[in-house]
C-alpha cells in the first residue's frame, strides 16, 4: 500500500500549477474564490484558453479533443483549478452531453456538436426535471410526438442551471406511453431560438440567479436532433450520470473553504479581546468538520483508484456525493457562523461586477449566509441524498 | 400546575393571529424586501392600534401587562408568519427601555407617542469587533458630546429616535438621540431575514441631561433587561417560525407526489418529520420555561438555555423542511424558504448558540 501520490502525477501537478498561474486572469480568479457569478465571457475565455492544451474535456476520448486524462489526473487537476481560482466549466455540455453523443449518437452528430462543444460556440443545458417529475425522473410528462420529418415538442423542464447563458438544450421526453414510464423516453436536442420555447428565470432561497424553467408550446424540433433510438434516451440519461462522478464529493473546494474559514477565524475577533480561532466552541466546530474532510479526501482516492484500475465507479459515487454534500454544507454553516452579527446583511447589489459600494464588516461576510442558503441544494440537486441511500441501500447493501 | 394559556392570553393570542393573516401576508412581505423601507408603516400603525406594544408594557406606564408570557405569545404569532415589523426594536426594546422605573425627561415624555405607534425607536447598542458581547461600549459621551458607531441596529434605519449606549467616564449611559440630529450618520440596509438594519455613527452628537434616559447601575439593569427580553422575544419568534414551517412541510409531504404516492408515505420522511415535531415540542417548552422566568433571579441562564436550544433547533428544522420540499425549497417564491431563512438568522441577533452555551456554562456552574 502506498497513500502518495507517484512521481508522474506529481510533475503533472506542477505542470498544471504553472500553467494556472500564467493564464488565469486576475479578475476570475478573485470573484470566483469569492462565490460570486461570472460572465458568460469568462467561461467561455477560460474554456477556450483551456483548450489549447486540450484541458477541457475530460470524459472525452482523445481523438474527440479530449484531455484523456486518468482518474487521478483530472482529481489533480480540479484540486489546482480550485486553489487558483479557475471558474468551474459547466458540465452540461463537456461532461453529460459530449460523451452520450460520443457513445450513441450519429456520425453527423458527432462532427457538428462535439467540436462547437470544445470551442464554447454552443453553450448546452440541461432538460431533465420537470415540475412535477423530480426524484421520480421517470414519470416525465414532456411530450415529443413525431410528425413527418419533425417532432413537436410540449411541456415544461425545471431547474435547468445557467439556461439564461445557454444556446441549446438536451431533454429527456415522452415519445411513448406504453410498458413501464422509463421505456418511453427520449434523448432530444433542441435549439433554443426554435419558436414556442420560453426561458424564465427561477430565483433561489438567497435571491440569485442560476436556475429557469423552460416551457416548450408546439416547438418543432427536426427528427435528427434525436439522439440514438426511440424510447431508448433512459439508457443514454443513466450513461451520462455515470460521467459525473469523479469530481462529486467537491473535496477540493471543500478543502480551499476549510483554508479560507481557517484564515477568516484567525482574523476574526471574538468579542472577548482574542481571535475566534481560539474560542474552544468554534474550534471544535472546525476540527469536526476538518477531520471528517481527512477522512473524506481518502475515500475519494480509494474511488478514484478503483476507477484507475478499470473498475467503472457505482453506487460509491452516490457515497461520495452525500458525503461530500454534507461536508461542504457544514462548511457553509461555520463560514456564516464565523462572522457572526456581521453575516446579517443582505446587499446584493455589492455582488454585481464592477460595483464600488463599500461591504459592511469583513470583506465578503455579507455573502456567507447567502451562499450557507444556496448549498442547501447540495443534498437535493443531482438525486437527493434520500435517492442516494435508496442506490446504495440496493446497489451495495442488496436490501 | 395548569400549562393552558389565560382568556386573556387566549384572546391576545388570537387577535395577534388574525391580524397576521389578515394583513402581513407573504406578498406584501416579498414587495418589502425590495423597497427602501424596513417595514410597512400602515401596518405597524394598526400594530399600535391594536395595542401590540402597550401589550409588552407594566400597566405602570400605561401599558397592558409586560410579563414573559405577554412577549412570548404576541412573538410566536408575529414569527408564525415571519413579520418584519419592529415590534421588536420599538416595543420590546425601545418602550421596554423607556418604562424602566426611574425614566425622566424627553424619555419619559415621548413614551405615550410610542405607545399609540406615532414614533419608532431602536437600540443602538452593539458595536463592531464585539461580536456578541453587550458588555463592551466603547462610545462616548464627553462634555455633552456623543461619539462612536454602532453596527446592527434592528430597525435602525426606520426609527424616529434611537436609544444609543455610551460611556460617560465609567459610568454607562443610555440617551435618547433623534435619527436626523446633527452628527448622526446612517447607513441602512436589509437582512438576510427580511428586516431593516443600520449602521450608525455619532460624531459629536450633543446629549443634553433631558436626554439621559437612564444612567450608571440602572442603566446596566435596563440594558440587561432588554437584552433578556429581546432574546425572549426572538425565541418566541423562533417557535412560531418552527410550526409554520413544521406545518408547510407537513401539507407537503401529504399533496407532493412521486413514484404514485404522497412522499409523505415514505418511512424516512415520516422519521424525519417526527423528529422536527419531537424538536419543537422540546422547543415550546424551553420558550415557556424563560417565559416564566423573565424576571427571576436566575432569568440570563434561563435566556441563554433557550436562545441556545433555539439557535440549535432552529437551524434543524429550518435544513429538514428545505429538504423534505426538495428543489421548490430553495426557491424565493416559496414561503417556506424566507421562513427557514429566519430561523437560522435568529441566531445572528443577540448571540448565537455559541455564545449563549457559554454563557450558560457559566451562569449554571453556581447551581
Amino acid at each position: 500500500m502506498r497513500l502518495e501520490y507517484s512521481e508522474e502525477d506529481l510533475a503533472f501537478r506542477a505542470e498544471v500549477r504553472a500553467f494556472l498561474e500564467e493564464r488565469l486572469p486576475a479578475h476570475v480568479s478573485a470573484r470566483t474564490k469569492a462565490g460570486l457569478a461570472l460572465e458568460k465571457e469568462d467561461y467561455l475565455n477560460w474554456q477556450r484558453t483551456l483548450q489549447e492544451k486540450q484541458w477541457v474535456a475530460h470524459a472525452w476520448p482523445k481523438e474527440h479533443g479530449g484531455s484523456g486524462f486518468t482518474p487521478f489526473q483530472k482529481h489533480i487537476f480540479e484540486e489546482e483549478c480550485v486553489r487558483a481560482g479557475a471558474p468551474e466549466l459547466p458540465p452540461f455540455g463537456l461532461s453529460m452531453l459530449g460523451p452520450v453523443l460520443i457513445a450513441f449518437g450519429s456520425d453527423e452528430q458527432k462532427a457538428h456538436y462535439l467540436p462547437r462543444i470544445l470551442d464554447g460556440t454552443d453553450w448546452w443545458c440541461q432538460g431533465y426535471s420537470e415540475p412535477g417529475s423530480g426524484s421520480d425522473l421517470a414519470s416525465l410528462k414532456t411530450k415529443a410526438v413525431r410528425e413527418g420529418d419533425h417532432y413537436i415538442v410540449n411541456g415544461q423542464k425545471t431547474w435547468t442551471t445557467l439556461g439564461q447563458y445557454a444556446d441549446w438544450i438536451f431533454c429527456l421526453v415522452r415519445t411513448s406511453s406504453e410498458g413501464k414510464p422509463q421505456t418511453g423516453i427520449s434523448f432530444l436536442l433542441i435549439d433554443l431560438d426554435t419558436p414556442g420555447v420560453e426561458m424564465r428565470p427561477i430565483i433561489t432561497i438567497e435571491g440569485g440567479h442560476e436556475v429557469n424553467e423552460v416551457f416548450f408550446d408546439n416547438v418543432k424540433v427536426p427528427a435528427e436532433n434525436l439522439v440514438g433510438q426511440e424510447n431508448m434516451g433512459w439508457t443514454y440519461a443513466k450513461y451520462l450520470l455515470q460521467h459525473e462522478r469523479v469530481g462529486i464529493a467537491g473535496v477540493a473546494s471543500a478543502k480551499e473553504t476549510l483554508k479560507k474559514l481557517k484564515k477568516l477565524a484567525s482574523e476574526t475577533d471574538d468579542g472577548e479581546g482574542g481571535k475566534l480561532i481560539d474560542d474552544a466552541h468554534f474550534a471544535e466546530r472546525m476540527a469536526n468538520v476538518e477531520i471528517d474532510l481527512m477522512a473524506m479526501e481518502l475515500t475519494n482516492l480509494r474511488v478514484l483508484a478503483a476507477a484507475q484500475a478499470g473498475g467503472a465507479p457505482g453506487a460509491e459515487s452516490s457515497m461520495l456525493k452525500i458525503k461530500g454534500s454534507v461536508i461542504r454544507q457544514e462548511l457553509s454553516d461555520l463560514m456564516r457562523r464565523a462572522v457572526g452579527p456581521m453575516a446579517l446583511p443582505f446587499m446584493p447589489e455589492l455582488d454585481q461586477m464592477g460595483s464600488n459600494e463599500e461591504p459592511i464588516g469583513p470583506d465578503g461576510a455579507h455573502l456567507f449566509a447567502g451562499q450557507y442558503f444556496n448549498r442547501r441544494k447540495y443534498s437535493i440537486y443531482g438525486g437527493s441524498n434520500e435517492i442516494q441511500r435508496n442506490i446504495i441501500s440496493k446497489m451495495i447493501l442488496g436490501l | 400546575m395548569d400549562f393552558n394559556l389565560s382568556d386573556d392570553h387566549r384572546m391576545l393570542k388570537d387577535m395577534v393571529s388574525r391580524f397576521v393573516r389578515e394583513q402581513c401576508d407573504f406578498d406584501s412581505r416579498l414587495k418589502l424586501l425590495k423597497a427602501d423601507k424596513g417595514h410597512d408603516e400602515a401596518v405597524w400603525a394598526q400594530m399600535a392600534e391594536l395595542g401590540l406594544v402597550a401589550a409588552v408594557l407594566p400597566e405602570r406606564v400605561g401599558g397592558l401587562g409586560g410579563s414573559g408570557l405577554d412577549i412570548m405569545v404576541v412573538a410566536e404569532e408575529l414569527g408564525r408568519g415571519i413579520v418584519v415589523e419592529p415590534f421588536l426594536a420599538t416595543a420590546v426594546l425601545g418602550a421596554g427601555i423607556l418604562a424602566e422605573e426611574g425614566v425622566a425627561g424627553r424619555g419619559a415624555e415621548l413614551l405615550d407617542e410610542v405607545i399609540a405607534g406615532g414614533h419608532k425607536l431602536a437600540l443602538a447598542h452593539y458595536e463592531t469587533g464585539a461580536r456578541y458581547n453587550a458588555a463592551r461600549v466603547d462610545a462616548k459621551i464627553e462634555g455633552g458630546k456623543l461619539s462612536g458607531a454602532k453596527t446592527m441596529v434592528l430597525n435602525g434605519g426606520d426609527a424616529d429616535s434611537l436609544i444609543v449606549s455610551a460611556k460617560d467616564g465609567d459610568k454607562l449611559v443610555l440617551a435618547l438621540v433623534a435619527s436626523d440630529a446633527e452628527g448622526v450618520s446612517m447607513r441602512a440596509f436589509k437582512t438576510h431575514d427580511g428586516f431593516g438594519a443600520a449602521e450608525v455613527s455619532f460624531a459629536d452628537v450633543a446629549v443634553g441631561a433631558d436626554d439621559v434616559v437612564l444612567a450608571g447601575a440602572a442603566a446596566e439593569e435596563a440594558l440587561g433587561r432588554a437584552i433578556a427580553r429581546a432574546v425572549l422575544a426572538l425565541c418566541a419568534e423562533s417557535l412560531g417560525a418552527m410550526e409554520n414551517a413544521r406545518d408547510a412541510t407537513l401539507e407537503y409531504l401529504r399533496t407532493r407526489t412521486q413514484f404514485g404516492v404522497p412522499i409523505g408515505k415514505f418511512q424516512v420522511l415520516q422519521h424525519r418529520m417526527v423528529d422536527v415535531c419531537l424538536e419543537i415540542e422540546q422547543a415550546r417548552s424551553i420558550v415557556l420555561l424563560a417565559a416564566s422566568k423573565l424576571d427571576a433571579e436566575d432569568r440570563d441562564k434561563h435566556m441563554s438555555a433557550a436562545k441556545a436550544f433555539m439557535g440549535k433547533t432552529g437551524r434543524m428544522v429550518a435544513e429538514e423542511a428545505v429538504q423534505m420540499h426538495g428543489g421548490i425549497g430553495v426557491t424565493w417564491e416559496l414561503e417556506l424558504a424566507h421562513v427557514a431563512k429566519r430561523l437560522v438568522m435568529i441566531d445572528h441577533w443577540f448571540g448565537d448558540t455559541d455564545y449563549h452555551l457559554k454563557q450558560f456554562q457559566k451562569l449554571s456552574k453556581a447551581a
